[in-house]
């Protein structure tokens, strides 16, 4: 379902132009509003349509096998952590709603500044581990796996 | 042209592509780094950008060894029997030890896990899968790439990577050219990380017109993982393993959550199980040590991704289709019901838009399936990708050259897609690669190997006049004809994807020929790539929109011409329901229980292709 934009709530403020990860999404020279400028390339994967702060876009299914007459509509709320869907069916028997968390916490403060934390020692540079590790792979005071450990060798050869 | 050229110096680490891989990446290179210049170059916008920017209903990479759930190995002998045997498995090895650490760092970043309410461990969808609410898991992860790296430039499409002009075969930085302003961006740094995407769209799709956006893989994975790495003259492996999906029809929706959570499952279109029947055949094709039914049974050993394919394939053939997925019985229940939607809204939306706009309440009717164009990418159930070097510790000396995920170029890392061999690895495989080659990247540095490295003023000047061909070319020619679209001196981005697309569909195994070719069609196809080659010199760009489609283009073909080149040399069928050489219909394990390896010499464009042994995991005494 490629993107179409609504004449009388788009203000042209850009935000579809910015988030669209296909570059399609621009504004148009005349009108000063938004619109999808290559249909063929739209993933309708809905990041404008959820970053349009006037709820401008919406998708019509595309021309080449879906009929007319559906919708899926989208609310996104970064700050309370959630997403709402509306799904209309063309024939009016389906219409539900649904609803799911996007995020358990608040946004940018459950994630470290690396650079703040103690630098690795000498030690941890020349070894397999990665940041956290061993102690976030498996919550415990366990090591990392090796061939060692885990009683394996890599071989020549044809195994299944 | 009145383009600025700006010049971003003295970077230590360049992050060429920001998805799971290249978040992974800029996010743990600060840790080991931290005085270090961390920088992306993003083609898109970071918060949604790469295969994950629509969002993920479940990671399909988790070991779960902290509720005792699985081993690395397990994940390795899975990865090796669903990919026929090949692939890398000190990669995998390595990516399966760390991943599990990735993702808890996810849950406590805010991502939403579903947690099993009897045991507490995370929801199981299957084995490797467990399942989340993942709508912002881009932006998650992006925000910790952010808070890691020094600068971001979104909207940089990189079209070359700079070489060290006092060292060869070392790589220098890279250039793009900004897809807003059209501004020049050289970017000189002592290591890159390429952890860009595979390849959409080479392929001719089944729809047409405005369907063609509804690929499987985002439309925006342009290849560039390939194209930049190949360029460079770096090796490349397993270029023949494309992959096509059985996925819902038209919509592409994803399956994985339907067979293995809602324990849906097909059958044909007399409503019959059409699997078991093709079993027999396929055996005497590919041995019974690949598809041995009893043992599969016995030992949960999956049935390879390709060979359920065929049976598909097969008996659509043979006029029974369509296949349909059996979901009236599951969606009875309405947190089954429930799941089914949330699983497209959560990654593919169309195919919910599709089930409104055609009426298929999947509660009352079994909606249809079919199998998809072929794609190349590396972290599904395919493994393209560059020759990386492996850990020390585990691998052995012929996948080992100092440095973790460091390409057969010297300070040239990948991640992700980019990784060759190393299917399966997926979000959270791709994340923690990203990890990995960023760790090593900042050892690289540590030990002096990027000193003195050397970028002449000409090499950017003609890097430069390269990238803007494409508006030159048309500003010359347009004004030659009156209007439209038609000039006997150039071609549109659009009109050369088409000609590719057909090219690699016809030559190259697509779906019009039911993914079948052999050896006579694959050098006429080589032939007319070859052609095509000199006609992208001759692309003409209507404006930096335009510029920017045929840069990936250009990305695209050598994506393709790869395909065809490691085509051609694997004389078997090593994965049918991925693609059939129709001269070599038996998979030959005699001569090439191998890994394809090439090199496509950047200076003549010439190929040179070798076989590289295939070494497994096995026990400490066999």
């Amino acid at each position: 379902m490629p993107t179409f934009v609504y004449m009388t709530r788009c203000d042209g403020c850009g935000h579809c132009v910015d988030i669209c990860p296909s570059d399609i999404m621009h504004i148009d020279k005349v009108t000063r509003r938004a619109y999808n400028i290559e249909p063929n390339m739209c993933w309708e994967c809905y990041s404008c349509v959820k970053a349009c702060p006037q709820h401008a876009i919406d998708v019509r299914g595309y021309a080449d096998f879906a009929p007319l007459g559906h919708s899926v509509r989208v609310k996104r709320d970064p700050e309370k952590g959630v997403i709402a869907w509306r799904i209309k069916f063309r024939n009016g028997r389906k219409d539900m709603d649904l609803l799911a968390p996007i995020t358990t916490k608040p946004w940018g403060v459950a994630i470290p500044q690396l650079r703040s934390v103690p630098a690795p020692s000498r030690e941890a540079r020349d070894s397999q581990l990665l940041y956290n590790e061993p102690k976030y792979i498996r919550m415990d005071e366990g090591g990392l796996h090796t061939l060692e450990s885990n009683g394996l060798k890599m071989k020549v050869g044809i195994y299944y | 042209m009145a383009y600025d050229t700006i010049i971003e110096d003295d970077i230590d680490i360049l992050v060429c592509g920001a998805g799971l891989g290249g978040t992974g990446a800029a996010w743990e290179a600060r840790y080991w780094g931290q005085d270090k210049k961390i920088v992306i170059a993003e083609k898109a916008n970071i918060d949604r950008s790469g295969a994950v920017a629509q969002g993920l209903y479940a990671i399909n990479c988790y070991m779960g060894t902290r509720f005792g759930e699985n081993n690395p190995e397990d994940h390795v002998r899975y990865a090796r029997i669903d990919l026929m045997g090949m692939v890398r498995e000190d990669l995998l090895f390595d990516m399966a030890r760390h991943v599990d650490s990735a993702v808890h760092q996810f849950e406590e970043w805010g991502l939403p896990l579903m947690r099993n309410p009897k045991t507490g461990a995370y929801q199981r969808e299957g084995r490797w899968q467990i399942m989340i609410h993942g709508e912002s898991y881009k932006p998650i992860v992006a925000e910790a790439a952010k808070k890691s790296a020094d600068k971001v430039f979104n909207r940089i499409c990189v079209t070359h990577l700079l070489m060290d002009e006092s060292k060869e075969n070392r790589v220098a930085g890279a250039v793009g050219f900004n897809v807003r302003t059209g501004n020049y961006h050289v970017f000189k740094s002592k290591t890159v990380i390429v952890a860009a995407g595979g390849a959409s769209n080479i392929y001719k799709p089944r729809s047409v017109g405005e369907g063609a956006g509804r690929v499987w893989y985002a439309p925006w994975s342009s290849g560039s993982a390939y194209g930049l790495l190949i360029q460079a003259g770096a090796k490349m492996t397993q270029m023949e393993n494309r992959i096509v999906l059985a996925r819902f029809k038209d919509g592409y929706g994803p399956v994985g959550a339907y067979f293995l959570h809602l324990k849906t499952y097909t059958q044909n279109g007399l409503g019959e199980e059409y699997e078991s029947k093709w079993w027999p055949q396929l055996q005497e094709m590919v041995g019974k040590e690949y598809l041995d039914i009893e043992a599969s049974h016995r030992t949960h050993r999956p049935i390879p991704t390709c060979l359920r394919n065929h049976a598909f394939i097969s008996e659509v053939n043979a006029g029974r289709g369509p296949i349909h997925m059996v979901t009236m019985e599951a969606f009875q229940d309405p947190h089954m019901e429930e799941i089914g939607w949330h699983n497209f809204l959560g990654m593919t939306v169309g195919q919910a838009v599709l089930w409104a706009a055609t009426d298929v309440d999947p509660k009352y009717e079994n909606p249809e399936l079919t199998t998809s164009e072929p794609y190349v990418m590396g972290s599904h159930a395919t493994g393209c990708g560059a020759w990386c070097s492996g850990p020390e510790d585990v691998s052995p000396p012929e996948y080992f050259w100092g440095y973790n995920r460091m390409t057969t170029v010297e300070g040239l890392f990948g991640a992700g897609d980019a990784v060759g061999g190393t299917p399966h690895a997926f979000s959270s495989g791709s994340f923690t690669e990203g990890r990995l080659a960023a760790k090593a990247a900042c050892r690289y540095i540590d030990d002096g190997k990027a000193q003195g490295i050397v970028v002449s003023q000409t090499q950017i000047e003609r890097r430069r006049q390269e990238i803007y061909r494409p508006l030159e070319h048309y500003r010359i020619y347009r004004n030659e004809i009156t209007a439209g679209t038609v000039n006997p001196n150039y071609i549109n981005p659009r009109q050369g994807l088409d000609r590719l697309q057909k090219l690699m569909d016809e030559y190259c195994g697509g779906v019009t020929v039911n993914y079948m070719t052999n050896e006579k069609l694959l050098h006429i196809g080589l032939k007319k790539l070859k052609i095509f080659e000199e006609d992208l010199e001759k692309l003409g760009a209507e404006d930096i929109h335009e510029l920017l489609r045929a840069w990936e283009l250009k990305h695209r073909h050598l994506t393709s011409e790869a395909v065809m080149q490691h085509t051609l040399f694997r004389k078997e069928t090593r994965w049918p329901g991925y693609y059939y050489r129709g001269d070599a219909m038996k998979l030959d394990d005699e001569n090439w229980h191998v890994l394809t390896v090439s090199r496509r010499d950047p200076k003549t464009g010439e190929y040179t292709m070798e076989k590289a042994p295939c070494y497994h995991l096995v026990g400490k005494d066999d």
